[in-house]
């Protein structure tokens, strides 16, 4: 079977268990360049297990998933970490940011550690946080900053390296609702802007009313809504 | 919605004619649903048979008489009363769904189909509506997300029902 046409990321038939728990049972994905997916699901039912496969953070034990036209499941940890580092976005829901650093440094982070210098590196996390509202915070620590203004930080963090891919894991949960939907309004632009995908797992129906498309897990099989009704 | 009360509710500001209570009305509260003049008329002939509004005066011009609306005092105190009483809860949207999920399992139908697709067609009109939300102004804000609540809260029963599925299942099957 070959991947849709113009997708970028596409998982067919994964399966993965954690000892006598069958996480993902033949769940299938894709999305485009540009897209925002939101992955639906009751808890336990394998959506995080789905975006950790498809990010090449967990093997799945069965099954393939095709990045940009090379096949994820036959590449090395460390092809799989590179691919992590360079061309995809991570945010999550708690516990993101590192402490110490002040929120420009955590931004730059990840250039840093590609190798940019700090000017270089600093100047880009700067631009981000502009785009996220957040640039009056750069000199302040996580510790003293509210939840509202972290997450944006943080998503300013997983767009500074332009990944092609962003990874969101309940990325509102821990907000309140205008916090909520002002971090979802600046992510799916900033995603859009720059031509990313988003692979966006929520149990809330406010946050998924952000995405174009929804699939639905359901022990750990999948549904894609696309074409129903 | 009350139609009656919201054009007596504008008419309070002060007398206006048939024509410029539909405008009003469209622009602050018709979005999606214009209203049609007949309404606008028929609604203002049943206000002045109850008492609630009076003709201020009569314009002849070309065409028909064109009258003006004032509303009574006893207009007013109904607007008030209608303000102070809350709202009746819509539940007909969940008994139609009840009612669906419950049948489709007696007719050993795939119930939790019925929800996805459910689901899908409220995430559209959540969509729309974030969308609307997103390009309008805060009045746009403040309707959207009246709807979007609206909206979320049966997709929070949807969700409550599909995990009760397999319950609901074998209570309707004695």
């Amino acid at each position: 079977m070959t991947a849709p046409a113009g997708s970028l990321l596409t998982a067919r038939d994964l399966r993965k268990a954690y000892g006598p728990t069958l996480a993902l049972d033949g769940a299938c994905f894709s999305v485009h360049p540009g897209e925002v997916v939101a992955v639906m699901g009751p808890s336990g039912s394998g959506k995080s297990t789905l975006l950790h496969c498809l990010a090449g953070i967990v093997p799945p034990d069965s099954g393939s998933i095709s990045y940009a036209g090379r096949e994820m499941t036959g590449m090395s940890d460390s092809e799989r970490s590179a691919l992590r580092r360079g061309e995809f976005g991570f945010v999550f829901q708690f516990g993101q940011l590192v402490p110490e650093l002040t929120c420009v440094e955590n931004v730059a982070l990840p250039l840093r550690l590609n190798g940019t210098s700090r000017r270089a590196a600093e100047r880009a996390a700067l631009g981000w946080m502009e785009r996220l509202e957040v640039a009056g915070l750069a000199a302040k620590r996580p510790g003293e900053v509210s939840g509202g203004q972290g997450q944006r930080v943080a998503v300013a963090r997983a767009l500074v390296t332009g990944p092609r891919v962003l990874f969101a894991d309940e990325p509102t949960g821990a907000l309140d609702s205008l916090n909520g939907e002002r971090v979802m309004e600046l992510l799916t632009e900033a995603a859009r802007s720059t031509h990313a995908a988003v692979v966006l797992v929520t149990h809330e129906a406010r946050v998924a009313a952000y995405s174009d498309r929804e699939i639905v897990v359901r022990d750990g099989r999948s549904r894609d809504m696309e074409h129903v009704a | 919605m009350s139609i009656g009360h919201t054009l007596l509710g504008l008419l309070e500001s002060g007398p206006r004619h048939g024509y410029d209570l539909k405008r009003a009305f469209d622009e602050k509260f018709g979005h999606d649903r214009p209203l049609h003049y007949g309404q606008v008329y028929s609604t203002m002939s049943r206000l002045l048979k109850n008492g609630l509004v009076e003709v201020d005066a009569v314009e002849a011009g070309d065409g028909p008489e064109r009258k003006r609306y004032a509303i009574t005092d006893a207009g007013v105190t109904d607007v008030a009363r209608w303000l102070a009483t809350p709202e009746k809860p819509e539940e007909y949207l969940q008994s139609t769904l009840y009612t669906k999920v419950v049948l489709a399992l007696l007719t050993r139908r795939d119930a939790a189909d019925i929800l996805d697709v459910q689901r899908s067609a409220h995430l559209r009109s959540m969509r729309a509506l974030t969308e609307r939300k997103r390009t309008g102004d805060l009045a746009d804000q403040l309707i959207c997300d009246h709807a979007l609540f609206h909206l979320e809260a049966d997709l929070r029963w949807l969700e409550l029902t599909a995990a009760r599925l397999d319950r609901l299942r074998a209570e309707v099957a004695r």
